[in-house]
């Protein structure tokens, strides 16, 4: 089975991420809300790539490529944008931002609270994200 | 097209069906959506999401983004007809505890003429 994709960051991307993702899933017979979850944490990541780290350039790419190793899948997201720092990241606090009216910022804490183990890593020019999700 | 939105006016109430994928590109008309003035005008929006399909951090973060203004205008804003996986997006985040979130329609009328 073709395992990775490779797309141009654009926003209307995202459904042809998240349609490879769903397609490479459909095999291993996951409920629908775990199937649901594990497609929004890979498209909240590709998303900040897209619009964050490559400010929706066509001429930058993303690359994803799903592994799995026993019962944990593997999602490998790179791109060649600015990279994430998780260093100031913090968790949202939804209340205020509801108070603020405020829009953004909520993407990663869903991934967070998905997925088993998320990893950023950076070598210079090539940044990668690593998802895993313990499915059994 | 990944998203239609349909409003439906009835009295003072607007019945928004969502059709589609709420995703970093398609809630930028949801946005427009619910920022148009005239929206105001009326005291109820009952969010009708059974076609509701997908949505992510961006679908959600236009709704929390509208969510005071809308309290602040005594406009109530009741989603229905929910799918499981969706729902379970709100309450990865709380915000099922935050937004009013029922069965079905006639429960959204009933909350919304309270």
């Amino acid at each position: 089975m073709n395992n990775s994709i490779r797309v141009n960051c654009t926003k209307k991307n995202l459904k042809t991420i998240r349609d490879f993702v769903t397609e490479y899933l459909h095999a291993l017979s996951l409920t629908d809300i775990l199937m649901n979850q594990i497609v929004l944490a890979v498209d909240e990541i590709c998303a900040n790539l897209i619009i964050h780290a490559n400010h929706e350039d066509p001429k930058k790419h993303i690359t994803l490529t799903i592994s799995q190793v026993k019962d944990i899948l593997q999602f490998k997201i790179s791109d060649e944008g600015l990279a994430f720092e998780h260093a100031n990241y913090k968790e949202p606090d939804i209340e205020e931002n509801i108070r603020l009216g405020k829009k953004g910022g909520v993407g990663i804490a869903l991934v967070n609270r998905i997925m088993d183990k998320v990893e950023f890593q950076s070598d210079g020019s090539q940044n990668t994200c690593i998802l895993h999700k313990k499915i059994k | 097209m990944p998203m239609k939105i349909t409003n439906e006016i009835k009295d003072n109430t607007i019945i928004m069906t969502l059709d589609g994928e709420l995703d970093a590109s398609s809630s930028v008309m949801l946005d427009e959506e619910l920022s148009d003035p005239e929206i105001m005008e009326y005291s109820k929006i009952l969010v009708d999401c059974k076609n509701l399909h997908y949505i992510s951090s961006a679908g959600l973060g236009v709704f929390i983004s509208h969510l005071q203004r809308f309290e602040d205008a005594q406009i109530k804003l009741i989603f229905y007809n929910m799918q499981d996986k969706v729902r379970n997006v709100f309450e990865i985040l709380g915000l099922d505890l935050l937004m009013t979130i029922v069965s079905d329609y006639e429960e959204a009328r009933s909350i919304a003429n309270e």
